[in-house]
């Protein structure tokens, strides 16, 4: 075990914990944000660089600061570490210059993109940015493409945070698309027109920290803090599927599926496509009640927060699911904002 | 193995086959993928001075991965050319030292004689243009290479001239990698 | 005349074949290595030298061979870095292709110290032809019995190959070397782990240049306290500077470190001063990504010494006043150079070779590249001086890899140290266009 000082809050975690998980253990307005790292994904991080913090002492053996900032996703900690996140104005300069990074290229079209209300560069912005813009350059801009039938990429938006290569890479055995090209022409492709296609392809569009890769089931129906998300479940046939779900209501319909999220935003179990794109009545489903939205997010301000389900949203729903939802009540559930 | 596409009908020459099984000697055999980079420069001499997509598929095959990471890497490296080229690729040097010493005019009088702009090949096919950055021969600037030779010190006209008759004196099919190899091969052997 | 450890040998004829460069005395390092010392007692050679990285980083060879981690029954590599594309350096080029045998003389002799059985040299691909002649030469010194099985009987085995890359300054930096000998992009990885520990195949590798690793073969016949006795303090040794730009006798120069620079600018014996007797305006003295300084800065420090060639002085006060001495990539610039123009050239080499992969230098590059063509074509304003700053400052030490710093720091200097150069080009954006003009202080046209 290591115990670290974090923004002056003393933290123990096992030994090789990133500084940022353990941070995360703290929880609340100490976590630094990460648009790249991604807790599931093997490798992810360390390229955003909206995560990084300052290592005031390196460790009890060796106390001395490290000479730069550290991405915190991807340093482990060590025994008698203090770091400074947001007691470190340094940091949140930086952090500020970083946000400017990745907007300066970025289209600025949330008033059109899906991703409004639940993006990480939006709430990392309106966070840790400024109001103005210094860029008076063009921006960088690509056509949108489809690959395959149920996502569509808008590269124009994305970040590069790589989430979706290693998404590929890890959870199918036949990735056809990657990083191409270099710098700041490097963009998410297949290079020759291929079509992704694979049961688990639609993964990709939950890790999108951006509206760069989205779900064509669901594009342009409706903003997502008008929709009222329930996690339910079904067997699903799919070996590698437990069918956990979270739905995205509108009144009676469902909208679109989506794996459930943890407070980071971070997948808890990737599910197959047939349940995201194919299941879209509620009868397919088994409901477990509400899903609480733990992120401080446009997303999070018009939501329900009953620990029951709300009859006038889902007005036929199934005597077993009502019975279900009696014998076990979902989680109690916290205050607007988590 | 390559999953998502067709068994390709191109093919490396039985000289090249040999080439990339020697090079394939030099990683350890689970580590194959190492062997990438050699086999695309290969496949560009081989196949008409670029790398297109049904090459690199072969690429790909040859060697067991899959096509995306041949893409990853041809689309990196500046030196794999992604569109057809002209027999001669010049490759001019831009960067500070060279512009020190007069590479842009080099570009605009080669733009001139070549009748090609810079990104393009001129009428006759012979010349492709290509900006590049540092080759490393910054003391004798400004320099253009081509393939394996680099001609140097290119500030006056009479060096410009020897260097596009040169060119266009050689032999009017690319020298592959390993021509110049054989002794090598003989003796390591 | 300084004394020649690496290229005493160079001008003589065939001395790039196995049979010449070993009647030269060649191959006497590694006979005595092998023959009559264990592996650590080459590292401490290699340590009491004060050898330093000459890459560019000036980290101490034999320190950062002792770093390399050495668990049980796990092959481990030593990987020579020859992917020299740093703006002004052109010296490995020239040492691999005149003296290829000593770099595979210094190559066994440091896989023989570091323990590793398989060794590579990453080449650049552009340099297709030296690593022909390499190869050549790697043939030769398999067939005299220098590599392979059982090396002079000694009992060490040792295969050494060369790679080529294939186009990407980035892959100078070790671990984006790493992940391109590997058949991958040439993507930094982070750090920790170092290679030392994860390198080649996440396997304990050492990364070095060509002329650190040269550089052990005069270590080992002369004995590090010797060789130590060369230089000045911490800069030991000899090293080899590509001089270039605007100099009556650019080229390679072995020089013991401590020439001052004034000497090797203006000596016949070095580069014979500025060409066309013209001034001399300013010099970047260690590869592009080094801060520039103007004529008086780097002749002489803000002190008022004399500025010698050794790592210590040229790095004498810091950014504020000083530079440093880098991969030894010397471009001196004369009277008539647009200081403007030449820092946006160099930021458009860094916004070129930026893999993209993190998002200050992906952004940031470009971006300094645009503002900068701005102000050189007359479009800027004083704002954008500022601005060009900032950004390298939202860039420098907030990336991934170095490349950052490298991008970062020329534009940072060039503006420290000439300002009113870039103001002049907002003020007078019609005179600053005008082929052939130039700023020359107080608003005076060329």
């Amino acid at each position: 075990m290591a115990k670290i000082t974090f923004d002056g809050i003393e933290v123990e975690v096992p030994d090789g914990t990133t500084i940022l998980n353990a941070a995360r253990k703290i929880g609340g307005g100490v976590v630094p944000p990460a648009m790249c790292y991604y807790t599931p994904l093997k490798g992810s991080g360390g390229k955003c660089r909206a995560c990084l913090v300052r290592v005031a002492a390196g460790s009890t053996k060796d106390p001395r600061p490290m000479p730069k900032l550290v991405a915190s996703c991807i340093t482990p900690v060590q025994d008698g570490m203090v770091v400074e996140n947001t007691t470190s104005q340094q940091v949140l300069d930086v952090r500020k210059g970083i946000v400017e990074m990745l907007l300066i290229n970025h289209p600025l079209d949330c008033p059109v993109c899906d991703q409004a209300g639940e993006c990480d560069l939006q709430n990392f912005a309106f966070e840790h940015g400024v109001s103005t813009t210094r860029y008076e350059e063009e921006r960088r801009t690509f056509e949108k493409i489809d690959i395959g039938p149920y996502v569509q990429l808008h590269m124009t938006r994305c970040i590069l945070c790589y989430r979706c290569v290693y998404t590929a890479d890890q959870l199918t055995d036949g990735r056809v698309h990657g990083v191409l090209g270099r710098g700041d022409a490097s963009e998410i492709g297949t290079y020759i027109d291929k079509v992704i296609d694979n049961d688990f392809s639609g993964n990709v569009i939950d890790v999108c920290p951006v509206g760069a890769l989205t779900d064509k089931t669901f594009r342009f129906k409706q903003r997502v803090w008008f929709t009222k998300p329930m996690n339910a479940h079904r067997e699903c046939s799919h070996e590698k599927c437990n069918g956990h779900v979270t739905l995205w209501y509108k009144g009676k319909d469902v909208m679109r599926v989506t794996a459930r999220k943890d407070e980071y935003g971070e997948v808890k179990e990737w599910i197959c496509n047939e349940c995201r794109f194919d299941k879209k009545e509620t009868t397919d489903w088994i409901l477990e009640g509400p899903a609480h939205v733990d992120r401080s997010s446009v997303i999070s301000q018009g939501h329900y927060e009953l620990p029951v389900v709300n009859p006038q949203i889902i007005a036929d729903l199934p005597e077993s699911t009502i019975r279900d939802l009696q014998q076990n009540p979902p989680l109690k559930l916290g205050g607007l904002n988590g | 193995m390559a999953p998502t596409t067709a068994p390709s009908k191109l093919q490396f020459s039985p000289a090249g086959q040999t080439e990339i099984k020697r090079l394939l000697t030099h990683y350890p055999a689970e580590r194959s993928k190492s062997v990438l980079l050699p086999v695309l420069h290969i496949a560009q001499a081989e196949f008409g001075g670029w790398v297109s997509p049904e090459v690199q598929d072969l690429v790909a095959e040859t060697l067991g991965i899959r096509p995306i990471e041949v893409y990853e890497v041809a689309t990196f490296y500046t030196m794999y050319n992604l569109k057809p080229v002209g027999k001669h690729v010049l490759e001019i040097c831009r960067t500070g030292p060279c512009m020190l010493r007069g590479s842009d005019e080099l570009t605009a009088n080669l733009e001139r004689i070549t009748g090609a702009k810079v990104g393009e090949t001129s009428p006759d096919g012979n010349f492709t243009l290509k900006e590049v950055e540092c080759l490393a021969a910054c003391g004798f600037a400004p320099v253009v290479q081509v393939r394996e030779q680099y001609y140097e010190s290119l500030d006056t006209p009479e060096a410009v001239d020897a260097m596009l008759n040169d060119l266009r004196a050689q032999i009017h099919r690319p020298i592959l990698p390993w021509e110049m190899l054989g002794e090598v091969h003989s003796q390591q052997q | 005349m300084g004394r020649k450890l690496l290229t005493e040998h160079v001008n003589v004829e065939g001395i790039e074949t196995f049979e010449v460069y070993r009647k030269h005395g060649g191959y006497r390092a590694v006979e005595k290595a092998l023959k009559t010392m264990t592996p650590d007692e080459v590292v401490d050679e290699v340590k009491k030298s004060g050898l330093r990285g000459r890459g560019g980083a000036g980290f101490p060879t034999g320190l950062k061979w002792s770093f390399l981690a050495k668990p049980e029954g796990v092959p481990r590599y030593l990987v020579c870095n020859a992917d020299e594309s740093e703006p002004g350096t052109f010296k490995d080029r020239y040492l691999m292709s005149k003296l290829p045998h000593l770099l595979i003389e210094g190559m066994i002799a440091g896989s023989y110290a570091l323990g590793a059985r398989t060794s590579y040299i990453y080449i650049r691909g552009e340099l297709l032809y030296v690593l022909r002649i390499l190869e050549k030469a790697i043939a030769e010194a398999y067939a005299a019995g220098f590599l392979g099985e059982n090396i002079l009987g000694s009992g060490y085995s040792l295969d050494l190959h060369v790679h080529p890359g294939a186009g990407a300054y980035i892959c100078g930096e070790e671990t984006a070397l790493l992940e391109s000998l590997e058949g991958k992009r040439g993507n930094p990885r982070n750090k920790p782990p170092f290679p030392a520990v994860q390198g080649l195949y996440a396997r304990p590798t050492v990364v070095n240049n060509v002329e650190s690793i040269a550089t052990v073969v005069p270590i080992l016949n002369l004995g590090g306290d010797e060789y130590a006795k060369i230089g000045v303090g911490k800069s030991t040794g000899t090293k080899l500077f590509s001089a270039c730009g605007h100099l009556n006798k650019p080229g390679i120069y072995e020089l013991e470190l401590g020439v001052p620079v004034e000497e090797f600018i203006y000596s016949d014996e070095y580069c014979g001063g500025i060409w066309k007797g013209r001034e001399l305006k300013a010099v970047v003295a260690g590869g592009s990504s080094v801060p520039i300084l103007p004529k008086e800065l780097i002749l002489k420090t803000a002190a008022g010494e004399n500025r010698l060639m050794t790592y210590e002085s040229l790095s004498d006060g810091g950014f504020v006043t000083g530079t440093m001495l880098g991969s030894g990539g010397f471009v001196a610039m004369d009277e008539t150079t647009c200081i403007v123009k030449n820092t946006w050239n160099f930021s458009r080499f860094y916004h070129h070779e930026s893999c993209g992969q993190c998002s200050p230098c992906r952004e940031g590059t470009g971006w300094m590249e645009k503002v900068l063509h701005r102000l050189e074509h007359g479009h800027g304003s004083m704002h954008d001086i500022d601005l060009v700053v900032s950004v390298a400052k939202q860039i420098e030490g907030n990336t991934i890899c170095p490349l950052g710093e490298a991008a970062a720091w020329p534009v940072a200097a060039a503006v420290r140290h000439f300002r009113d150069e870039f103001e002049w080009h907002v003020k007078h954006p019609h005179e600053a266009t005008r082929p052939g003009a130039v700023y020359q202080g107080a608003g005076v046209l060329a």
